[in-house]
């Protein structure tokens, strides 16, 4: 085991957006007509031409009468990823995983057809999204060819509070479990790291993971 | 801010109050969580819980408006609990110092008011003065008519059961708060406090952080690495143009614009130039005359000499006692009394304080440049809601101006560093660069004096005009001037200088003529090297004062203020935090405030606070409108009857303006609930440089009202609906955000509802997204300032199509 891991402190994030449009901007996707629902959160979910979303969900808590969460949504590119096992079944590699680990949509997603809702329910955080008008399947792809550069994520490079970052397994592993301890000491048991043996992206949340995000 | 943006990172308690730290300055974040990651206390004291508030340790909630009444109770309970910091206390501030028994205060009143015109005279707010002309002094702080017994005194009306009626902030929030911070009060600890807006709009602005400055003081937290006083500036460049003279009471380098009342430059020195009797206080102000003279050097070049006083008499002078603010400005086009009018880089159609009355104004004038990157609400007032183009008369001129990146120039950000920026792009079409325009129209302007003559032109003639290169604005012609030249050979202190050198350093300008600076306090900024274009990664003291990145002023100076971090043998107070310190005979570490020894040495050592006559820190403030200390007064429009704290419900000094537009209602059953403004993250200012950019409009689409759960239940209005807020000036439409994150507040025993809205948004674009905040604030605001009052109103709220 080996590659690049993101890891995402949620005790630090500000929710300034910055990853969210730094990620957009980076892939040239055009903003979603969106309207203010009653919510910071916009767009409202992933979408084809939206990699990255940030949540935002409030709850009554007893330190500081209010708990304000804030969960960066994105691919977790999970280590054995769910859903190229079932895309493979009807389009071999349309789905690819590069040398660092990131899982990679090629063009050959649009072949997926009707079958592309089935590579999604295998996700198990409903991550990827399909354009209607081409078919073709899209999701964060830890921009791959800023990596193979040298460069971080342009998610990570905006992140002013290092609340994502980004770098070698071992390293954000050490980083996770660091701030695990730091986490438990201030915010209690709660704290925990996200599927840790399972993604490469490491979530420290504070409190019931569904609290973040339904699909956290 | 007295400190910079990395220093936060040194603190052991980071208070944000009066800011939104976390969504308007996100970068300040990274210097605030690396605090917070070596141990240090975060508080957010604000009406909402925002996204500042969910980082925070501690968060209090307070109604807007109460800040005084909130920080009168933490001054009262470093008093009671002996939280001060007493060496610091007794030989840096004026604690000590035995006021004149003139000096009265009662209920809500200063002594030397004069209800008619609505203003102090000021002339027993003063020291009893020795034989020697100095204050005189009790140092053990026992004389009840000394400094530290009258605060004192003053304060502990401020109890936890009248803050919290006031503040509606409950008492234990107030003693977690109070605790905390005044526990940096401990000799190696330090505390900080970053504000923005939220603490300067209201009619007690400036005495919001005057408040703060006593704490800070009573604490011994100024000039200590992580403490200061943070004003989180809200443009990049709004601290430059600050420094560079933007508002209309200061020339360049905070020196004071002259009145008509003071003839020539020798009343002008005579009447500037404060004067001490200390030997232990530098009283750097002294040097007036010499900046003053240099100024007029760099304004007017070998026109000004020392026969017609040095072009004084070119200088613009305001009436004695007007006022020329923003507020002012738009009230007298309101009244038809400005005829022309440049709009530059500003859309205050939306960004000032009641933007009916700034609209109507805008429809009085005959011509109107809008100098900006894209159309707005301003150069568009026209056509905009509510108006009738056939019936305008104004002719607008759209100038398209390049943006910050397509122009190379510097810009000085909040903590006071001068930094260089290239040219990364060049504008498209024909946009210019702001000092290409500026070039063409002074050119133009000359020439029209020169061949038509006109009633004053001298001084647009005399002008020192060498600013241009290849026919475009020179911004490292402008730079050089501002640091400024010797004028003409001459030795200072057994050296040569030729004529054109650049000055080395304020220390060496002159008030003879021999030397320009067009700004004193940016002088060694651009000597042989420009120093704000050094990007120097070295960090000496490991305190992250980082010398050789950019260039700050004063002489980069990074903590000013620096020399009461260390004791009076020139020890840091906080060994930990080692800024400055006396070592074999010189200073070592940051540029220390001025070379002389600490204080002990009392023939050449000097007191720490040089920019006051009397260099030490002011308990005992007498030089604002309203007050030598800070006194609540409730907001202009608010939701009590009664000020609990005198009889004087709002600040007897603020401004009042009484034209037709100038409407306000306070306690009005027709606008029963406190509104604040704010800036979210994802746009800025009135929105003309993000409303435009798709991927932040996609964040952020349309304006919004945040309010209670009890509120909208009581108003019937569900999460996501449209709601039209009306304040008695003007009405918005927005869409509700009902959240857990405000909460009614106990106010006197009453439930009062507070909501708040954005001034981000303007009709011009998008279509849905709806209009400005400020079509709903008041016109009134601080009485030494007069910024406007835009954090403190009156409204109703009803859902859209009701009632």
């Amino acid at each position: 085991m080996s590659g690049k891991y993101f890891m995402v402190d949620t005790t630090k994030c500000t929710a300034c957006r910055g990853c969210q449009v730094a990620c957009k901007q980076w892939n040239k996707l055009p903003a979603e007509q969106t309207h203010n629902w009653g919510s910071f959160q916009n767009p409202k979910d992933l979408a084809f031409d939206t990699y990255r979303v940030v949540r935002f969900n409030e709850y009554p808590a007893e330190k500081n009468s209010v708990a304000w969460y804030f969960f960066t949504d994105a691919c977790r590119h999970c280590v054995a990823p769910p859903c190229k096992d079932e895309g493979d079944q009807y389009v071999k590699d349309a789905i690819v995983v590069d040398k660092n680990g990131a899982v990679i949509y090629t063009e050959k997603t649009k072949e997926f057809g009707k079958k592309f809702e089935d590579v999604r329910k295998a996700c198990p955080y409903d991550v990827p999204r399909m354009d209607e008008k081409t078919g073709l399947a899209a999701k964060c792809h830890m921009c791959y060819m800023r990596v193979n550069e040298g460069l971080l994520p342009a998610c990570a490079k905006s992140c002013p509070t290092g609340a994502l970052v980004f770098g070698d397994e071992a390293a954000m592993k050490k980083l996770a479990n660091e701030r695990l301890a730091e986490a438990k000491k201030k915010f209690g048991d709660k704290a925990q790291i996200l599927d840790i043996d399972d993604v490469r992206v490491l979530y420290l949340v504070v409190d019931d993971k569904k609290k973040y995000s339904e699909y956290a | 801010m007295t400190n910079h943006w990395i220093d936060l990172r040194n603190s052991d308690c980071v208070l944000i109050m009066g800011s939104n730290a976390a969504e308007n300055h996100p970068i300040s974040f990274k210097w605030v969580t690396k605090a917070q990651e070596k141990g240090a206390t975060l508080i957010h004291v604000d009406p909402r819980f925002t996204r500042t508030s969910s980082k925070a340790d501690i968060y209090a909630p307070l109604r807007s408006g109460t800040d005084i009444a909130f920080l009168g109770g933490m001054i009262n309970y470093i008093m009671e609990r002996k939280r001060w910091f007493p060496e610091y206390v007794v030989n840096y501030t004026n604690a000590a110092n035995i006021l004149s028994d003139k000096f009265k205060f009662e209920d809500g009143l200063f002594s030397g008011y004069d209800a008619k015109k609505r203003s102090y005279d000021k002339a027993t707010w003063v020291f009893e003065m020795d034989g020697a002309g100095l204050p005189k002094r009790d140092e053990s702080l026992n004389d009840p008519r000394c400094v530290f017994q009258q605060l004192k005194k003053h304060y502990s009306r401020y109890t936890l059961d009248k803050v919290s009626a006031i503040t509606g902030t409950p008492v234990n929030d107030l003693i977690k708060v109070y605790d905390a911070y005044t526990r940096t009060g401990q000799i190696d600890k330090s505390g900080t406090i970053m504000y923005a807006m939220g603490w300067t709009q209201h009619t007690v602005g400036v005495q919001n952080i005057r408040a703060m400055c006593i704490v800070q003081l009573l604490l011994g937290n100024m000039g200590m690495a992580g403490g200061g006083v943070n004003a989180l500036r809200g443009e990049s460049n709004v601290q430059g143009s600050t420094d560079a003279g933007l508002l209309f009471h200061i020339l360049p380098g905070y020196l004071p614009t002259p009145p008509a009342s003071v003839p020539n430059l020798a009343v002008y020195n005579e009447k500037f130039t404060p004067k001490t009797k200390d030997p232990q206080s530098a009283n750097w102000w002294g040097n007036r005359p010499k900046y003053i003279v240099s100024l007029l050097k760099s304004f007017f070049g070998e026109a000004a000499t020392k026969e017609n006083d040095f072009g004084y008499g070119w200088l613009p002078k305001i009436d004695d006692g007007k006022a020329y603010t923003w507020l002012d400005i738009f009230d007298a086009m309101y009244d038809g009394k400005i005829k022309g009018f440049f709009s530059w880089g500003q859309n205050p159609a939306c960004s000032g304080a009641n933007s009916n009355k700034t609209r109507k104004a805008l429809a009085k004038l005959d011509w109107l440049v809008n100098v900006n990157l894209f159309d707005n609400e301003t150069g568009s007032f026209w056509k905009g809601p509510g108006m009738d183009p056939k019936k305008i008369k104004t002719e607008v001129f759209f100038l398209p101006c390049v943006a910050s990146v397509e122009k190379e120039g510097s810009l000085s950000n909040s903590g006071r560093w001068m930094q260089w920026r290239y040219k990364a792009a060049d504008g498209p079409g024909k946009c210019l660069p702001d000092g290409d325009i500026m070039v063409k129209l002074f050119e133009k302007i000359r020439a029209l004096y020169e061949k038509d003559g006109g009633a004053f032109p001298e001084p647009i003639k005399n002008l020192r005009w060498d600013y241009v290169k290849g026919g475009h604005f020179d911004p490292h012609a402008v730079a050089k001037l501002i640091n400024g030249y010797f004028e003409r050979d001459v030795e200072i202190g057994g050296k040569q200088y030729k004529k054109g050198d650049p000055v080395p350093g304020f220390a060496l300008l002159q008030a003879d003529g021999s030397t320009s600076s067009g700004n004193w306090i940016y002088c060694q900024s651009y000597g042989a090297k420009n120093l704000s274009a050094r990007r120097g990664k070295t960090d000496p003291t490991g305190m992250g004062l980082y010398p050789e990145w950019a260039w700050a002023w004063p002489v980069n100076r990074r903590i000013i203020y620096n020399r009461a971090s260390v004791d009076i043998y020139g020890r840091p107070l906080a060994p930990n935090k080692n800024i400055l310190e006396w070592k074999g005979g010189k200073w070592v570490g940051d540029v220390p405030d001025g070379p002389w020894p600490p204080m002990a040495d009392k023939k050449n050592g000097k007191l720490p606070f040089i920019m006051r006559a009397d260099g030490v820190g002011a308990l005992f403030g007498p030089g604002l409108a309203d007050g030598p200390f800070p006194e609540h007064y409730e907001p202009l429009e608010c939701p009590v009857e009664k000020n609990l704290m005198s009889g004087q419900r709002m600040s007897p000094v603020a401004p009042v303006y009484k034209g037709d537009a100038d409407v306000f209602a306070s306690c009005d059953p027709r606008y029963p609930i406190v509104c604040t403004t704010y800036r979210v993250t994802e746009h800025w200012q009135t929105g003309v440089m993000t409303r435009w950019q798709p991927w932040l409009l996609e964040a952020q689409p349309q304006n919004f009202l945040e309010m209670s759960e009890e509120l909208a239940k009581l108003k019937g209005i569900k999460n996501g609906e449209k709601v039209i807020v009306s304040s008695v000036r003007g009405q918005i439409e927005c869409v509700a955000v009902v959240t857990k994150r405000f909460k009614p507040f106990t106010v006197q025993g009453q439930t009062v509802h507070e909501v708040g809205t954005t001034w981000h948004f303007g009709w011009v674009h998008p279509k849905d997204g709806g209009d400005s905040a400020n079509l709903l604030t008041p016109s009134t605001g601080d009485p030494n300032t007069r910024i406007p009052e835009s954090k403190a109103f009156m409204v109703n709220v009803v859902k859209k199509g009701g009632k």
